[in-house]
């Protein structure tokens, strides 16, 4: 039953997979750069969740056309809308992470994050 | 329709063109329209205040006139109004006592972008305060995250990007997963204004159906933004980024930043889930073992520490440990003495960083424990302001701190299963917090003669050399006075707030 559950809804069993990748590679990888891909992947897969519970089998994008105004027609427009905002805030997280990404490695010359901590310490600053 | 119901957007919006505003300025002039900006909505606040104060009833401020399913809307009540009013208040107190900190340790052409920051921050955590639609809530949690990140890395050295680097993963993974506490919410509820969700929660609950997406929807939101606001296992970034840091922007992220959180998560639990359905799941006892544990750890890591600015950072994490008690008692008492602390916690922290500053100050601007011997005798208002922070902290009587220990020790004896473990992790936690704050107290009060250290770069500062650092610690400890000894009418505020909430 529970299965049959999870294969009736595979993609939103793929979503939940993808961001648990994206989730424990933000947390658990060393490289800074392997970490912001982790995010990336982590932010998608919820867009892809948001996305597929917008979406209803049959109807069209929701842009009204020929005067066709019946809901009947249409999917869900508001996951659109929060995937969209979505973006923008994992645009300007990810060039935020990016830059600091530059900044430590111009000074350090690693992306290894526990590698710079431990210069840090040495410098005892 | 009364005018002062405009001002809580208009609060918002001023604070948030502020920002761009700030960018083409000069520091200076920067500077004073950021005093400008957070007095003008302190006050702002405070008529929306008196206004629901009045009235005697919450009101919603529908955005460009679309109403409830589509529009978006502000929601004031009076806990609102309140809590808006008071982190004006701390605000800018932390920007005054740490302005001559900044204009040395910012560089000259970025100081403006501090001020870019400060604006964006305070209109992010207004609108943490005032919005009705969880996703607005999401969007201003990343404004929140990023302005503080920036706040941490304003001071470029290794120390503080690595800080700011930590605290933007562990922010991240925070609100990834409040993101999809929202999503999954949405998912069950078809809704995203937070009066909607909550008729449809109560409908499902009571019908039993998609129990347990709505049970991980509340422990997605709940642990997202316990990550973001530092509870006990998510803290490891929170000393660095407190304690290197420039001085207002330690004082601004330890008193305001996670309370903004934790006041979105008590409006999620009263406004979103209900407070009955969460306290019958049972993430309220995770968030009970997890402030527990991170009141006692959080205060064995700060004796453990020398360095003093990183000491009351971890004093923080003890104290974030408390807070989160509160909400695991599970009842309306506990959430009073949380929400109490919030308050009492900001004003207190806050006022311990800025006057730390000031023994170091006459230090020779070392943060370590032993160079701050004698350090009172030397500046002494900070001195004083920091024994009184110290008191407070550990809970003495007449000092804001005190009240909050007594409303949980009150809160605890009602709930009878957790009665003992509350009121054990209590005298616990304040033996602790006695340990090293009376320690510190003890160590700037001995003359070094008599410690027998010779130091040749200490100096004697005094009141009238730092004019806007005095007036801030003046202002905290009377704060922090009015807290301890007027404690009656500001919980039965909070009261008839959470009341409003329902």
């Amino acid at each position: 039953m529970n299965l049959a559950n999870l294969l009736n809804n595979y993609e939103e069993a793929v979503a939940m997979i993808l961001f648990g990748i994206g989730f424990s590679n933000l947390l658990l990888q060393k490289n800074l750069i392997k970490k912001i891909i982790g995010l990336n992947i982590m932010d998608t897969a919820m867009y892809l969740f948001l996305a597929l519970k917008g979406f209803v089998a049959g109807h069209k994008a929701p842009i009204v056309v020929d005067g066709v105004q019946s809901v009947e027609a249409y999917i869900n427009p508001i996951p659109g809308g929060l995937v969209l905002t979505g973006i923008v805030v994992s645009v300007s997280v990810s060039a935020l992470m990016l830059s600091l990404t530059i900044r430590l490695y111009r000074r350090y010359h690693t992306l290894d994050l526990d590698a710079i901590t431990t210069q840090l310490k040495k410098e005892g600053l | 329709m009364a005018f002062v119901q405009n001002l809580p957007f208009i609060s918002i919006i001023l604070s948030l063109f502020a920002g761009p505003l700030s960018s083409i300025l000069s520091g200076k002039k920067a500077k004073w329209v950021n005093l400008a900006v957070i007095t003008i909505i302190g006050c702002m606040s405070a008529a929306v205040l008196g206004f629901v104060m009045q009235s005697g009833k919450p009101y919603v401020y529908m955005m460009g006139h679309f109403p409830a399913p589509w529009g978006n809307e502000i929601r004031v009540g009076l806990l609102e109004a309140a809590m808006a009013l008071f982190f004006c208040i701390v605000m800018f107190l932390c920007m005054l006592g740490g302005s001559r900190e900044r204009s040395l340790e910012v560089e000259e052409p970025k100081e403006n972008l501090y001020y870019v920051m400060v604006n964006l921050l305070l209109s992010s955590l207004l609108a943490l305060i005032y919005t009705n639609d969880l996703f607005t809530a999401y969007v201003f949690v990343e404004i929140n995250t990023i302005s503080a990140c920036g706040l941490i890395m304003i001071r470029q050295n290794g120390r503080t990007i690595e800080a700011a680097t930590r605290y933007m993963i562990m922010s991240l993974l925070g609100s990834g997963l409040f993101l999809l506490g929202i999503c999954f919410l949405y998912d069950v509820t078809g809704h995203l204004l937070m009066s909607n969700i909550k008729e449809q929660v109560k409908i499902l609950s009571e019908t039993g159906t998609y129990h347990i997406p709505l049970l991980v929807s509340l422990g997605l939101m709940s642990i997202g933004l316990a990550i973001k606001s530092a509870l006990y296992p998510f803290h490891a970034w929170l000393p660095d980024a407190y304690g290197y840091s420039t001085l207002s922007s330690a004082a601004i992220l330890s008193s305001l930043v996670s309370k903004g959180y934790i006041f979105l998560l008590v409006k999620i639990f009263y406004r979103v889930i209900g407070f009955d359905v969460v306290r019958d799941s049972k993430v309220i006892n995770v968030l009970f073992v997890f402030g527990i544990i991170g009141m006692i750890v959080g205060s064995i890591d700060a004796i453990k520490e020398s360095n003093i600015r990183r000491m009351i950072a971890y004093s923080s994490i003890a104290q974030i440990g408390y807070i989160y008690m509160g909400f695991g008692l599970g009842t309306t008492a506990g959430v009073i003495a949380s929400v109490f602390h919030i308050i009492s916690h900001a004003a207190t922290k806050a006022l311990l960083f800025v006057a730390a500053s000031g023994l170091t100050d006459a230090s020779g601007d070392s943060t370590d424990f032993f160079d701050l011997t004698g350090a009172g005798y030397r500046n002494k208002l900070a001195g004083v302001a920091f024994t009184v922070g110290s008191l407070s902290m550990v809970g003495f009587p007449m000092f804001a701190g005190f009240i909050s220990k007594l409303l949980f020790a009150q809160a605890g004896v009602e709930s009878s299963h957790k009665m003992l473990m509350t009121l054990v992790a209590l005298a616990i936690s304040t033996v602790l917090n006695a340990v090293y704050f009376m320690k510190t107290v003890i160590r700037i009060y001995t003359p070094e003669w008599k410690a027998g250290i010779e130091k040749k770069n200490f100096t004697k500062v005094t009141a009238v050399q730092q004019p806007a650092k005095s007036v801030a610690l003046v202002c905290f400890i009377l704060l922090n006075l009015v807290l301890g000894l007027g404690s009656e009418p500001i919980i039965r505020l909070f009261e008839n707030g959470l009341k409003m909430f329902a």
